[in-house]
């Protein structure tokens, strides 16, 4: 059967693409648009490592279709440092060593950016709360929201 | 090789003619946070896919002198940052907010909570509790149903083929009322509920409730609306006898099962629990909304 023919934003770029219907949007951004940076864990909406912003709604891509990002606006993990300088959260996640294996990385870093920039002074709480759909099995949570904490401070200026 | 095809109308005319004409193949799509995974693990292999998104009617809120109207798709997240639904109908938004993580409250929608129909839907109670009424469209046109008698049970509802659920309609929350939900679960967030109780109750000039409704989640092949527990309050200060009668009518109503969140005996104990909890917070909440 015929494909949809699907354009959208991604990252601030138009794209198009072909996708079947039971394609979901992070099959579509890994295989179709090659952008490696987003990760599939669970493909069930209980991880958040396919994490993404969608007309500026985290979400998780495996939970949505390819058709559906028709005329919509995504952002990535790709997007986030500008040329080769890391965005605060990505610099934040290095020196804190938020990270060992990677896989939920850019998920997290996503959905931290959505949370600063709602809450610029999130306090512990309101950053685990936050990330509650984001799980982590190798860092114990710890490192990763004092840097989300850390990079808040330096974005406030504080 | 999937033969499934997707449609997003733009009217509900258009939706309920796709429906109708796909003869019970069709599947609608809100957020897809349930009807995805029910695609991925070959449970559902619907023909169409009817992305009702792109219609206005079910993804705006509209707040006037009657009440509010929830559109069935407008994601929940939404739904928690709408500051006036949030003072009225707090026990609602508590649900909404106990809804999976922020990435599935994003897309996750009242309708699809609603019309999953899971026995544990956390929004359901609450509604259910705040007398809230579900808006219809189907073939035969639109009707009104409380949202009580949509579910039946997991997985089923008294939709007819073709009908959609477009809105959630709340009254404005009366003087002297209040509303809350509560659950229980081992986790804090990520979790199903083990037991939901929601209450919605309303005090005289005095002080004595005049109103009150019971709902539970979780401790029947749907949510149940027990009246009983509700009679244990009316006329009452909702004083501690009271409540306790409320308690015991909240067990005498429920008929949960055992599973691996929690067994029979285990939920019919803490049920009477949250419904007392519940009571007491909404009772709060009634006070204080003067």
């Amino acid at each position: 059967m015929a494909k949809h023919h699907v354009s959208a934003t991604v990252n601030g770029d138009g794209v198009e693409f072909l996708c079947a219907t039971d394609q979901t949007l992070l099959e579509v951004l890994r295989d179709e648009l090659h952008l490696n940076g987003t990760k599939e864990g669970c493909g069930t909406g209980d991880c958040g490592a396919c994490s993404v912003m969608l007309d500026g709604r985290l979400v998780c891509s495996c939970l949505v279709l390819g058709v559906e990002a028709e005329g919509r606006r995504i952002e990535t993990i790709e997007g986030m440092a500008v040329g080769q300088e890391l965005h605060v959260l990505q610099r934040k996640f290095l020196e804190h060593a938020a990270l060992q294996c990677g896989i939920c990385t850019p998920g997290i870093l996503i959905a931290a950016r959505a949370l600063l920039a709602r809450n610029p002074d999130p306090t512990e709480a309101e950053v685990r709360y936050w990330l509650a759909g984001n799980l982590c099995r190798c860092t114990g949570y710890h490192k990763i929201v004092e840097a989300v904490q850390d990079a808040a401070r330096e974005m406030r200026g504080a | 090789m999937s033969e499934m095809r997707y449609e997003a109308p733009k009217t509900l005319a258009a939706a309920v003619a796709l429906l109708a004409a796909a003869s019970g193949g069709a599947r609608i799509l809100a957020g897809g946070t349930d009807l995805l995974i029910q695609l991925r693990t070959g449970r559902i292999e619907p023909s169409l896919l009817v992305d009702i998104k792109g219609i206005p009617e079910m993804t705006s809120i509209v707040a006037d002198s009657s009440g509010f109207r929830l559109g069935a798709a407008v994601t929940l997240m939404q739904l928690t940052e709408h500051q006036a639904l949030a003072q009225e109908w707090p026990g609602v938004i508590d649900g909404i907010k106990f809804i999976g993580s922020i990435q599935v409250k994003g897309r996750a929608t009242l309708g699809g909570n609603l019309c999953n129909a899971s026995p544990a839907a956390d929004s359901v109670p609450a509604l259910i509790a705040a007398g809230a009424v579900a808006s219809i469209i189907g073939p035969a046109g639109r009707r009104e149903t409380p949202v009580a008698e949509i579910a039946t049970g997991p997985g089923r509802t008294t939709l007819t083929p073709g009908e959609i659920v477009t809105a959630l309609l709340l009254p404005r929350q009366a003087r002297h009322s209040g509303d809350a939900y509560l659950r229980f679960t081992p986790r804090t967030e990520m979790d199903i509920a083990v037991v939901g109780a929601a209450v919605h109750l309303t005090l005289d000039e005095r002080g004595i409730c005049s109103q009150a409704r019971v709902a539970l989640g979780a401790v029947a092949s749907r949510a149940l609306l027990v009246p009983e527990a509700a009679a244990a309050v009316i006329g009452t200060r909702v004083d501690g006898p009271a409540l306790a009668c409320l308690a015991e009518a909240a067990r005498a109503a429920s008929q949960p099962i055992d599973d691996k969140r929690g067994t029979r005996e285990f939920r019919l104990r803490i049920v009477g629990v949250m419904a007392q909890r519940a009571a007491e917070i909404a009772l709060d909440r009634a006070r204080r909304n003067s």
